[in-house]
């Protein structure tokens, strides 16, 4: 007995047609995507390769091109985050502690959790009017590095409650129960118990956070951050600029050497990057090895 | 045998629902009391009412009283966290801390104030010794608790309910997520600690209530139908439900 004599020739190789034609479609349908990334960056380092010599990281910048740096940029850009970071780390942590493990699921808490999500999805210059209108205009700081990092700290918050939220909520419950059928208060548990499990997740969170804060520019022009600064900020009520802000300046000078400059700066952005969600991901892993 | 716990006509709901109806019972100190009957019988509610783990439950009501050693633990006096300091629990999954076994073993007496180095070894050695574990993991206390088979996870998770010093364990299905081996020592580990103290184990399996238990309660629908001797309950049930449950005609 021929088991495949019944077999429908035609449909079969319909069948297989589409599977081929699909199977086409998604591949260029993720090359699109690699491929542009491909063509930015072999862009970029072509234009700015000739300019990442160590001058472009210990000179100011300034009206001529040969021998400007980024100097004051890239410090601003670290004072930002050693801002930044602390601050949005205990404030976001903070309030995802509370939604988690301390906020009665009632209508409020529900309306405040849709709160933060749709804020994680606010165009970021809104955050940027705000911060003008809170911290440089009502608290008077002025274009400062202290009004800069907060304006950025808030743009963040909304990412970094949703992101420990979800670390905590994936804290399994029998861990809990087994603290608090020791004995344990709730800041005991949450402290001991739960935090230990979820700070993996919260810091791949916050380090996530802070890599989109650093490439953020809008906020900053609207605080009024979009200025020439040669110099090192000596505290935090001083003036300031960061890397993306800098690449912005000189790209819009009309001179091909700003060009290369800016692109160097992007190439310095781009590592930045890089190396920050790498150790989000060594982090991660790390998490997964332990549960 | 003299009464430790007294649950006097308690009633327990879940928002609408009536999981625990006129409860009353009394549980014998240093022996071991079972808890039988089909799934949603309200023989767990029950157990975690004496240590107060229904309080986390939001929507939950409780009506009559429970006493351990004459005091009564739902009043507003009693601390939670002391309750629970004194009447330990073991839950149905093994569920150590990602923690060392030594850390375990010392989360209790730490959260309870001890940090003295050389009062914690005491009490890590002694409360492993407790539970049969000392033998299997002494060499190696710094190892993670997740290296551990199940069974001896379990049996860590009794060792750090032990060192607390607790006057009650309480057992919630202890052994239903374990083989037959494990299972046999944790029984027999049962039996040796209830010369120390006084057991209450929830079990969905009638044998093994039979074969360790000195007192058997038989619930049904969130009430008591029966409670006595364990020999006497499985040879001798005096109401008919127990007798048809016990004879597998149901559950």
């Amino acid at each position: 007995m021929n088991i495949f004599q019944d077999a429908n020739r035609k449909q079969i190789a319909d069948r297989r047609r589409t599977d081929w034609l699909l199977h086409i479609l998604f591949v260029v349908a993720t090359s699109i995507g690699v491929i542009a990334l491909c063509a930015l960056i072999i862009d970029i380092l072509i234009d700015g390769i000739s300019r990442l010599q160590p001058d472009l990281f210990t000179n100011f910048p300034s009206r001529k091109a040969d021998g400007s740096g980024m100097k004051s940029a890239l410090v601003g850009t670290i004072y930002m985050l050693l801002i930044m970071a602390p601050v949005s780390f205990i404030f976001g942590v903070g309030a995802a502690i509370y939604l988690e493990e301390y906020a009665k699921k009632g209508r409020f808490t529900r309306l405040i959790q849709l709160n933060i999500s749709t804020l994680a999805g606010v165009p970021s210059i809104v955050y940027g009017i705000l911060g003008l209108a809170l911290f440089v205009r009502l608290l008077a700081l002025d274009r400062s590095l202290i009004a800069g990092a907060l304006t950025m700290t808030l743009l963040v918050l909304p990412i970094i409650i949703v992101s420990a939220q979800e670390a905590i909520r994936a804290v399994p419950k029998s861990r809990r129960d087994a603290s608090f059928a020791l004995g344990a208060t709730k800041w005991q548990t949450v402290s001991r118990s739960v935090m230990p499990s979820a700070l993996p997740g919260v810091l791949t969170g916050v380090i996530l956070a802070m890599s989109r804060a650093i490439g953020e520019t809008a906020p900053l022009v609207m605080i009024g951050a979009l200025t020439y600064v040669a110099f090192l900020p000596n505290g935090i009520t001083d003036s300031f600029t960061v890397i993306p802000i800098q690449v912005y300046n000189w790209l819009s000078k009309p001179q091909l050497e700003f060009k290369e400059l800016a692109a160097s700066g992007i190439i310095v952005l781009l590592v930045l990057l890089l190396l920050m969600n790498f150790s989000a991901i060594l982090l991660r892993n790390k998490y997964q090895k332990n549960v | 045998m003299e009464a430790l716990i007294h649950i006097d006509k308690l009633n327990l709901y879940y928002g609408a629902f009536h999981a625990l109806k006129n409860v009353t019972l009394t549980i014998p100190e240093k022996a071991i009391t079972a808890f039988i009957g089909p799934s949603g019988c309200g023989k767990s509610t029950l157990l975690r009412t004496l240590n107060r783990m229904n309080d986390m439950i939001p929507g939950t009501r409780i009506e009559g009283g429970i006493s351990i050693g004459g005091t009564e633990i739902y009043s507003n006096e009693v601390d939670v966290e002391t309750l629970r300091k004194k009447v330990g629990m073991v839950f149905q999954q093994p569920n150590p801390f990602p923690k060392s076994i030594y850390d375990n073993v010392a989360y209790g007496p730490r959260l309870h104030g001890t940090t003295n180095k050389k009062e914690l070894d005491e009490i890590v050695e002694t409360s492993l010794k407790s539970a049969v574990l000392w033998e299997e993991v002494k060499d190696h206390l710094k190892r993670s608790a997740f290296g551990l088979s199940g069974g001896q996870q379990q049996r860590l998770c009794i060792a750090r309910a032990l060192a607390v010093n607790p006057n009650i364990l309480l057992m919630d299905e202890a052994t239903s997520a374990l083989d037959p081996i494990s299972t046999l020592k944790i029984e027999e580990l049962a039996q040796e600690l209830k010369d120390k103290y006084t057991i209450v184990m929830v079990t969905h399996n009638m044998h093994q209530a039979a074969r360790v238990s000195n007192q058997t309660v038989f619930f049904l629908n969130g009430e008591v139908i029966e409670y006595s001797d364990t020999e006497k309950l499985f040879s001798n049930p005096t109401d008919q439900r127990t007798e048809d449950y016990i004879s597998g005609r149901f559950g």
